[in-house]
């Protein structure tokens, strides 16, 4: 397979560039077979490493070698973020730890992370597949690209970063936050390409028409903008406003973090790297595959991780599968913006957050009644979570200072959990709505971005 | 020698105050004193009322969160030097105040966005005091 790997930076069909043109144009039906193979030594990596895949297999009938055809992957059974929290911090971890280079993590159900380990190997693998999503935007060495994404457990700073280096372009870990010197840095090194959530994309490009900037006047061409949802009409207004392509791409530290699916500058979906991630498209509810086109749950298996190898993850991203033709060149099959969630978690500036984890902070607390309501909306681009809490009894003392440091407490054992700011806000009792049935927890005021 | 204080809980929407003076108006509950504090996302009102306990009880019937504590009231010596001569005692003993305000007497003052508007609403109907009658109470 080494052919497929070959790098070599040649131009696509759509003013893009491919990293891995052998592997990025791949006819299908080789692709189909090059799936199988890592396929069944995915399950085979699983079952002998990792107790967990052991037991779902042998419950599920299933020998890792029995798979032959894309039909029979309906039979293997699929992991949930659940399993991943049961097994926190290593245990889905398939080598031993002298062989693991890297941890990062993201915000599970709980107190507790899921976590993501990589090999050498598949830290390689990771840069290879940011190195392709970079170039699809026409990014090359000589191109300077500003990373303003999170550094630190979050996966998309260090992912992002180095996959520009693998590609060979200047990369600026200037990290998120700081719009002042964003700007400034982006001016006097002359970026040409942005790396940062679209919310924190628009952010900037409000900041600098405010300060009197056109979009001429930043050199930046192109963006790579994901870990969030969002929408074509976003699209219009961050290229508007920052005068860029910019491109959506997708990843989920599960699957190792960005890189799974981007966008090539036909801006008609995004291309899955196919060779390294088999998707399918599932019914929530019946679990069964759904065909092409029809809108579902998005189901990963894991190719090439050698680390963490994860049979049929369940996204609980709702969104749809093509495996028409691109214009680009590209033979692999795109899937839609995800469109929503199966569950009920929030996506809050890059962060997941499930309202669940909210409550069981709130629960924690006994002066709390068992009211609440967690109201999400949006200021400017930037979206914001208020915690609304009912002050009974128990909580209200006879002066402000009490109150402000009971409102204060609560956010600080909040952030202490989900590492995002939120506002409390103090209710007379009775002023969160009761409904009938399931109480409505969560009200979502933001409108598509 | 204390006194009991009602306290009730209020998020900052127009008309809950009033309410609160409805529902005890209603009781036949007098007011003897009050203070609220500056309306921000939410307040407190303090209530030096003629039956605290019932008081509690209409209020906390009619939906509100209410604190019941014991606070000090003390005649003032209606002179110069007269809110000293109450203070002064306790500051030498190192004893702080975490509020205070005065009651009993029925004159009352209060701030709004529009003082225009709110003259013209109210100057039928109460007395207003002018500069002049404020400084020759």
């Amino acid at each position: 397979m080494s052919d497929l790997r070959e790098e070599h930076l040649t131009e696509d069909a759509a003013g893009g560039l491919y990293w891995q043109p052998a592997a990025e144009t791949m006819p299908t039906a080789q692709l189909g077979e090059l799936q199988m193979e890592r396929l069944r030594a995915t399950l085979r990596n699983a079952y002998d490493n990792i107790p967990f895949y052991r037991r779902k297999l042998d419950e599920a009938g299933v020998s890792p070698d029995g798979v032959s055809c894309h039909g029979d992957v309906a039979d293997l059974p699929f992991t949930t973020k659940i399993d991943l929290r049961d097994h926190y911090p290593f245990g889905m971890f398939a080598r031993p730890r002298d062989q693991i280079v890297r941890v990062h993590a993201s915000s599970g159900t709980t107190g507790n992370p899921t976590t993501v380990g990589y090999t050498r190997a598949d830290i390689d693998t990771w840069g290879d597949l940011i190195a392709r999503t970079l170039a699809a935007g026409g990014v090359r060495p000589g191109d300077l690209l500003q990373n303003a994404y999170g550094y630190g457990l979050f996966t998309g700073g260090l992912g992002l970063h180095f996959g520009a280096e693998h590609l060979g372009c200047t990369v600026v870990p200037i990290s998120g936050g700081n719009t002042e010197r964003q700007l400034k840095i982006m001016r006097d090194f002359g970026a040409t390409a942005l790396a940062c959530t679209p919310s924190y994309a628009m952010y900037l490009g409000d900041a600098a028409r405010d300060r009197g900037l056109r979009p001429e006047d930043l050199p930046i061409r192109v963006g790579f903008h994901g870990a969030e949802p969002w929408t074509n009409e976003l699209r219009l207004q961050i290229e508007a406003a920052l005068g860029i392509e910019a491109l959506d791409i997708y990843g989920l530290s599960e699957m190792g973090g960005p890189g799974v699916a981007f966008e090539c500058l036909c801006k008609s979906g995004m291309h899955i790297n196919e060779d390294h991630y088999m998707a399918e498209v599932i019914d929530p509810e019946t679990l069964r595959p759904l065909p092409e086109g029809e809108v579902g749950e998005l189901v990963f298996t894991t190719l090439s991780r050698q680390a963490q190898p994860l049979i049929r993850y369940r996204t609980r991203d709702l969104c749809s599968l093509t495996s028409e033709p691109c214009a680009c060149g590209r033979t692999s099959a795109r899937m839609s913006k995800p469109i929503g969630r199966s569950d009920d978690m929030l996506i809050i500036r890059g962060v997941n957050v499930f309202p669940s984890q909210i409550e069981e902070v709130l629960m924690s607390i006994p002066e709390i009644e068992p009211h609440y309501q967690i109201v999400v909306d949006r200021k400017g681009y930037l979206d914001i979570i208020e915690v609304w809490v009912e002050v009974g009894e128990d909580i209200f003392a006879e002066t402000m200072g009490d109150l402000e440091r009971f409102q204060r407490g609560v956010q600080a054992q909040i952030y202490n959990v989900l590492n995002i700011q939120v506002a409390v806000k103090l209710k007379e009792p009775k002023a969160i709505q009761r409904s009938e049935g399931k109480a409505v927890r969560v009200v979502d005021k933001r409108k598509a971005l | 020698m204390k006194v009991t204080q009602l306290t009730v809980f209020l998020e900052n929407r127009s008309g809950r105050l009033a309410e609160v003076a409805d529902l005890l108006g209603q009781e036949g509950i007098n007011i003897r004193g009050f203070s609220t504090t500056e309306a921000a996302e939410y307040g407190i009102v303090r209530l030096i009322v003629a039956e605290p306990e019932r008081a509690r009880q209409v209020l906390h019937d009619g939906g509100f969160t209410t604190h019941i504590s014991s606070v000090i009231c003390v005649k003032v010596p209606d002179q110069p030097g007269g809110l000293a001569q109450v203070l002064d005692q306790l500051a030498e003993a190192g004893v702080s105040i975490d509020y205070l305000y005065s009651i009993s007497f029925w004159n009352i003052c209060f701030a709004v966005k529009d003082v225009d508007r709110a003259v013209e609403l109210l100057k039928d109907r109460v007395t207003l005091l002018s500069d002049e009658e404020v400084r020759a109470l």
